[in-house]
């Protein structure tokens, strides 16, 4: 897949993920530009409803962001946001959706670097795996 | 005054639909004297060119129920909005896709494959499969073309009413029917059932807990059920919270949780992503490994949240 720049969105908890991301551009880590960063206030707040828009609207992965598990804003939160991801996982595989192209993570207010390192893992994981909608613009379909 | 006229029409479907309105019973009476059916394969003898010969907009509404998987169909679809002044789509097939849209998972070719060579009862020796153009003794035959997809009847043609369920009950056909020879019919795309979920109507809400947490996911054939109690508050899926009501909770009174065929409530888009966020939300764990666990004990999750929707959801199928 020559010169493939997938693009993928990234849905950010506020209180923690949000700011490990701030907290890396304040350090000036280098981060790929591929990642589409949508603010949410809580990871839990990531409706199923906006990642299935996201892979319809052409995003070759998503992934969701929150507070480390035990430390949500909300408390629990993210505990929600891992009970729907994991089924979800199992309903992409089924739309021909790999598993890889969804990814649940959790980064810290503090974690810079653990951001960049996933940011930097799942744009190279998605390279590998190619565009998503590859069969059906080759169809000629939208 | 001539009489309104309606027409009723089918497409991909079981039957299942025109068998709620022949449910309608002495109804239909009712409705014969005070309109004219004009169109109705099933039970009348009018051709299609009859349909073609009309004005346009001359029939004042037309039911039309099965998803669009065929060019005939959709040429039907496209000549009976021409002539109705109002379409109406009438049962799941119709408004979302229905079940006839879980083909969506799989390639035209695959369901075709399946259906005249693996099937165990065929017998096709010769591998035949349905072709548009056949020359049979000497004549060409044809058959409608297969398209690649399934489609709800409002991606194709423009729609003023829904009519949910599968089937409809008798009653909300009866409704719809009144309201058109009536005048009294809601805004324009409205669909022709309850506003909330059908949870909230439910007859065994009484007895449900404040607060819903389950464990494992019981089908129905591992457990005994009570047929008094909330189906989610015994372990079995129901998915009356993400489903819309007005179906007289005809499953549920027949002790079998929901699965959905009214559809998603309004300002809702998709209902299985819908349905699977209301679902897992009561799962009571908070360990990775457990979850996995309780997650591979719904068999085909996709299938079940999108049992009625998959063509009119927003992934539509197999991407």
């Amino acid at each position: 897949m020559n010169g493939f720049e997938p693009k993928i969105v990234g849905f950010l908890c506020n209180w923690c993920s949000y700011e490990g991301a701030d907290s890396a551009g304040r350090a000036r880590k280098e981060y790929p530009a591929n990642l589409r960063v949508v603010r949410v206030l809580c990871s839990g707040r990531t409706d199923p409803q906006f990642i299935i828009e996201a892979f319809k609207e052409g995003a070759d992965g998503v992934m969701i962001l929150g507070c480390p598990l035990g430390d949500c804003h909300y408390q629990d939160g993210n505990f929600q946001t891992l009970r729907r991801y994991t089924v979800l996982k199992k309903v992409l595989a089924q739309f021909g959706i790999e598993e890889d192209r969804l990814r649940l993570d959790w980064v810290s207010a503090n974690e810079g670097d653990k951001f960049v390192r996933i940011v930097w893992e799942m744009v190279n994981g998605i390279k590998k795996l190619g565009p998503l909608h590859q069969a059906r613009v080759e169809n000629g379909k939208t | 005054m001539a009489k309104p006229k309606i027409a009723l029409y089918w497409c991909s479907s079981c039957g299942g639909c025109e068998e709620s309105v022949i449910d309608l019973a002495e109804d239909l009476l009712t409705i014969a004297a005070i309109a004219d059916i004009v169109f109705w394969p099933i039970a009348i003898d009018s051709k299609y060119k009859d349909v073609a010969a009309m004005n346009d907009g001359e029939i004042t509404a037309t039911l039309i129920n099965g998803a669009i998987r065929m060019d005939e169909q959709e040429q039907m679809a496209k000549i009976l909005r021409r002539k109705s002044k109002l379409l109406i789509a009438h049962g799941s097939c119709a408004h979302l896709g229905g079940v006839a849209g879980l083909a969506n998972f799989y390639k035209a070719e695959d369901v075709l494959n399946r259906a005249y060579k693996e099937v165990p009862t065929v017998r096709n020796p010769q591998g035949i499969l349905p072709k548009v153009k056949t020359i049979e003794s000497g004549r060409e035959v044809r058959l409608p073309f297969f398209h690649d997809t399934v489609k709800s009847l409002d991606q194709i043609v423009d729609i003023d009413y829904y009519i949910p369920g599968c089937p409809p009950t008798p009653e909300l056909i009866k409704e719809a029917i009144m309201m058109v020879l009536e005048d009294g019919l809601p805004p324009r795309g409205s669909i022709l059932a309850e506003k909330k979920a059908l949870c909230d109507t439910c007859p065994r809400r009484d007895g449900r807990p404040d607060k819903l947490k389950i464990k494992a996911f019981k089908r129905l054939h591992e457990t005994e059920w009570d047929p008094a109690r909330c189906f989610l508050d015994q372990g079995i899926i129901c998915l009356g919270p993400a489903t819309r009501g007005g179906c007289s909770a005809r499953c549920i009174n027949a002790n079998m949780p929901c699965r959905g065929c009214f559809g998603p409530i309004d300002n809702v888009r998709d209902q299985g992503a819908k349905s699977l966020s209301f679902l897992t939300s009561i799962i009571d764990s908070k360990d990775e490994e457990e979850l996995k666990k309780i997650a591979d004990s719904i068999p085909d999750p996709a299938g079940l949240f999108y049992r009625y929707s998959l063509a009119s959801s927003m992934l539509r199928g197999r991407q």
